[in-house]
């Protein structure tokens, strides 16, 4: 009898349908990696499994027996914990280590209401035994890197007497190093019988690992796969299609350099590096999360400033020292997290798919202060047409769309104006499959400008990407091509 | 306010049954339709209530209250909070009786005097806020108390009035300028008293401001996301330096108003200045539901307190109620605000 049995779980969302009928089988000590784009359905079936949300329909039995937890909380009572790949929200900064692998014995009632430092430190001691992990329990949580919070995440699941741990990108944030010690730590969780569903979009995780990989596409399971596991069909059935037509048609006749970085460093004491972008060219930067993708972008676009080196834009020396800098340079930016980077609130003026798209232009397009004329809503009703953005006005507030078509409008946004650069950081964060073919095929039509694109998922940069660069401890790494399968084994 | 939330992907209904539009519209007009109940309940039981008069008086009543509340909601809507309003109009009081009483000024000296020094406060509150980054509540709460004090240093704590005595012992000889006093006692065509244009010409000019132009986008963009506005290219400590100095200058223009009405310098003037125009920019929120500061809506909150105190009043409702008044009325739109709102269509 398999641990957990999950057949034919639907689950929407209004009109969006997360999942369609998925079915997954989880033996005792199987350790199953779990892979999909984007919006296939990997988060919901984990919430579901986790008690954060309910199944519309379809049975989930753990031993046999019919399990529907309603909390997080009656999940772990059961044996089924989930450790996110946030892993900061372990424990507190100002606490101890010790304090963290005990909260929930706090919560719970389990530990006496009166604490002394001697015997929250013995309790904790035993976790980590128990677990069979070496973690410094004096130090301060906000002291402890990310693999070491992955650790204190793991120990507090094992003490919950876990028999289902659902790892969520959890070496997202870890260097090779660390990552292959979280494997050692996962091979040993399988041998004590407990079952671990990983998931993850790194082929090397999925290929040191896994037992089996479950592939979901569009709300549903559509293939599985035994060791050793064929990636290049699992990519395939991930995508819905042949590999060779993800990945574009390396494109020659390109234009003029647009963007040079000669010995770019960029912070003190990193290596340095230098780059060219062409004209027309889309280039996509990819790494894990925290290898220095994003502070590329952000010193590009003069949130923040190169160590050392030079960049030039069109030949001319280039250092914006604020955005309004790159803007008037034309340089534009889609910074990662659009809610954070470039919404406005729900309710806010400010929040209609126009007004989204007009913000950085309206002194172009609205010279004289007043904003009588209806220009921002035809600049919108042309991005509506142009990306296929699914929206009944352009008075439409940008919280009525689904997370694809808000990116589109983030990038109708900066391709509303000419641009020489366009920087975009994590672009298809939390976009469904159909959207990110959208988007990538926008950014693939405009040749004018030359785009740079920092992203983590090396599939979606081969996808997007004439060329893909992979960056590591700040730095890039001397170049791949896009059509040499290097940089799938190694990064995808 | 600034809060993000994370949606899911609802499109939004297509049809609406004419419920729901009935609901839209009482919960739009919720303030209106509650201002009308309000003047036909005063007429029936007052009918001296709906008089050009005294609707003038109600209008004057609340200008001051409105014009400072206009700067207010300029500072709510950069997401931050300007406390030291009252603190100011207070101050401009005493600097305008000042200048033309111990330093004979006249009222075309004195009255671009006063602006600037308000204007100036604004300048200095947003120092602190946007240069040292101290919190807006905090740094016009100092304000506030330093220019409570401030006013009392020139005249040694006394009120200033004709043939006051200064703390060197001698006698200020100056006296009100007759022009001055005009612009809080004349009357434009002999019915709409001045304070009540002046009211009107800042409502329409801020609202315009606000609402229909360039700035007014930023100005919400920086409040709503200052994140998102600076990498839009917006200039972020500039908007909100302009919305603190407009506060501050719109104090000011409140504090010669009181002072023309008045005709001296009370040291307790503008008590309760800060408050009511914080709960008028407040209760604008419930105006057209908009759950967000808008000039409009302090307006018309303005009003609507204004027009409940006065109907009260003319039925003899004692003055020490009108403080718990306001609070109902607050309570109420805050309420109604958040409360009977939340379904959005």
């Amino acid at each position: 009898m398999p641990l957990i049995d999950i057949e034919n779980v639907r689950r929407s969302f209004g009109s969006t349908r997360a999942l369609a009928g998925a079915s997954l089988v989880i033996e005792r000590g199987e350790i199953v990696a779990l892979m999909g784009a984007n919006g296939a359905g990997k988060s919901t079936l984990v919430k579901i499994l986790s008690g954060v949300q309910a199944a519309d329909s379809g049975s989930i039995r753990m031993n046999g027996q019919a399990c529907a937890p309603q909390t997080p909380a009656q999940a772990a009572a059961r044996g089924v914990v989930t450790v996110h790949q946030s892993t900061d929200l372990v424990g507190i900064p100002d606490l101890t280590v010790a304090d963290a692998l005990l909260l929930n014995h706090f919560v719970d009632g389990r530990q006496p209401f009166f604490l002394t430092a001697r015997s929250v430190r013995r309790t904790a001691a035993d976790i980590l035994r128990e677990a069979g992990f070496d973690l410094p329990l004096e130090r301060r949580f906000s002291e402890l890197g990310p693999a070491d919070r992955q650790l204190v995440a793991i120990a507090r699941a094992l003490s919950m007497k876990a028999q289902l741990l659902i790892l969520d990108e959890p070496t997202a944030s870890l260097s090779t190093e660390e990552a292959s010690r979280l494997y050692q730590t996962v091979l040993g969780l399988k041998a004590r019988g407990i079952s671990v569903l990983y998931i993850s979009h790194r082929t090397a995780d999925i290929a040191a690992l896994a037992d089996r990989a479950v592939v979901l596409r569009g709300g549903k399971d559509v293939a599985a796969f035994t060791r050793p596991i064929n990636f290049n069909a699992a990519i395939e059935a991930m995508i819905g299609r042949p590999l060779n037509a993800a990945r574009p048609q390396a494109r020659a006749a390109l234009g003029p350099v647009v963007l040079e970085l000669r010995a770019v460093q960029l912070h003190r004491g990193t290596a340095r590096f230098d780059l060219q972008v062409r004209e027309g060219e889309v280039v996509a930067i990819t790494g894990v999360l925290g290898a220095g993708k994003s502070r590329l972008l952000s010193a590009l676009f003069g949130t923040h400033h190169f160590a050392g080196g030079q960049a030039f834009l069109d030949g001319r020396a280039y250092a914006p020292r604020n955005p309004a800098e790159a803007l008037a340079a034309g340089v534009v930016m889609a910074a990662e997290d659009r809610h954070r980077s470039s919404l406005m609130p729900r309710d806010w003026p400010g929040e209609t798919i126009a007004a989204t798209i007009s913000l950085p232009h309206l002194p172009r397009w609205y010279p004289r202060g007043l904003m009588f004329s209806g220009r921002e809503t035809q600049e919108a009703n042309k991005a509506i047409a142009r990306l296929g953005i699914k929206a009944q006005s352009p008075h439409q507030s940008i919280w009525a769309l689904s997370g694809g078509n808000q990116q589109k409008v983030v990038l109708a946004r900066w391709e509303a104006e000419p641009s020489r650069l366009l920087l975009l950081d994590e672009p298809f964060q939390g976009v469904d499959v159909g959207a990110r073919q959208d988007i990538i095929a926008a950014i693939r039509a405009d040749r004018s400008r030359t785009t740079l694109i920092a992203t983590s998922d090396a599939e979606e940069a081969l996808e997007v990407a004439d060329r893909v660069l992979v960056m590591e401890n700040h730095s890039l790494r001397p170049e791949h091509q896009s059509d040499a399968p290097a940089p799938l084994e190694e990064h995808a | 306010m600034s809060e993000i939330s994370q949606s899911q992907a609802v499109p939004a209904p297509y049809h609406r049954s004419t419920a729901d539009v009935v609901k839209d519209i009482i919960r739009r007009g919720a303030v209106f339709l509650l201002l009308g109940a309000l003047f036909i309940l005063f007429t029936a039981a007052q009918p001296a209530f709906l008089t050009v008069n005294n609707l003038m008086s109600v209008l004057q009543a609340v200008s001051v209250v409105a014009i400072i509340g206009a700067g207010v909601t300029v500072t709510l809507a950069i997401g931050g909070f300007d406390l030291s309003v009252g603190a100011v109009a207070a101050s401009s009081v005493m600097a305008a009786s000042y200048a033309m009483i111990v330093l004979g000024l006249s009222a075309w000296q004195t009255v671009p005097l006063v602006l600037t020094f308000g204007a100036l406060v604004g300048l200095v509150n947003a120092f602190l806020i946007v240069k040292l980054k101290v919190p807006d509540l905090l740094a016009t709460l100092a304000t506030m108390f330093l220019l409570t004090g401030l006013q009392l240093i020139p005249t040694a704590g006394r009120s200033i009035s004709v043939g006051l005595i200064l703390p060197n012992g001698t006698t200020a000889t100056g006296k009100y300028d007759p022009l001055f006093l005009l612009i809080g006692r004349s009357s434009l065509f002999g019915t709409v008293p001045l304070p009540v244009v002046l009211m009107a010409v800042v409502a329409v000019a801020l609202y315009v401001l606000t609402e229909h132009t360039r700035f007014g986008r930023l100005l919400f963009a920086t409040g709503g996301n200052e994140i998102a506005t600076r990498l839009a290219g917006g200039n972020t400590a500039r908007i909100r330096t302009i919305a603190y100095v407009l506060s501050g200058t719109l104090a000011a223009l409140g504090g010669i108003i009181v002072a023309a009405r008045v005709g001296r310098g009370d040291v307790s003037s503008g008590a309760s200045l800060l408050m009511d125009s914080v709960a008028a920019s407040l209760i604008g929120f419930a105006v057209l539901s908009l759950k967000r500061p808008n000039v409009l809506g302090t307006t018309v909150g303005a009003v609507f307190v204004g027009v409940l105190l006065n109907g009260l009043t003319m039925l003899n409702a004692p003055y020490y109620t009108q403080d718990f008044i306001k609070g109902v009325v607050l309570v109420g739109a805050l309420a109604l605000t958040y409360g009977f709102s939340r379904a959005r269509t």
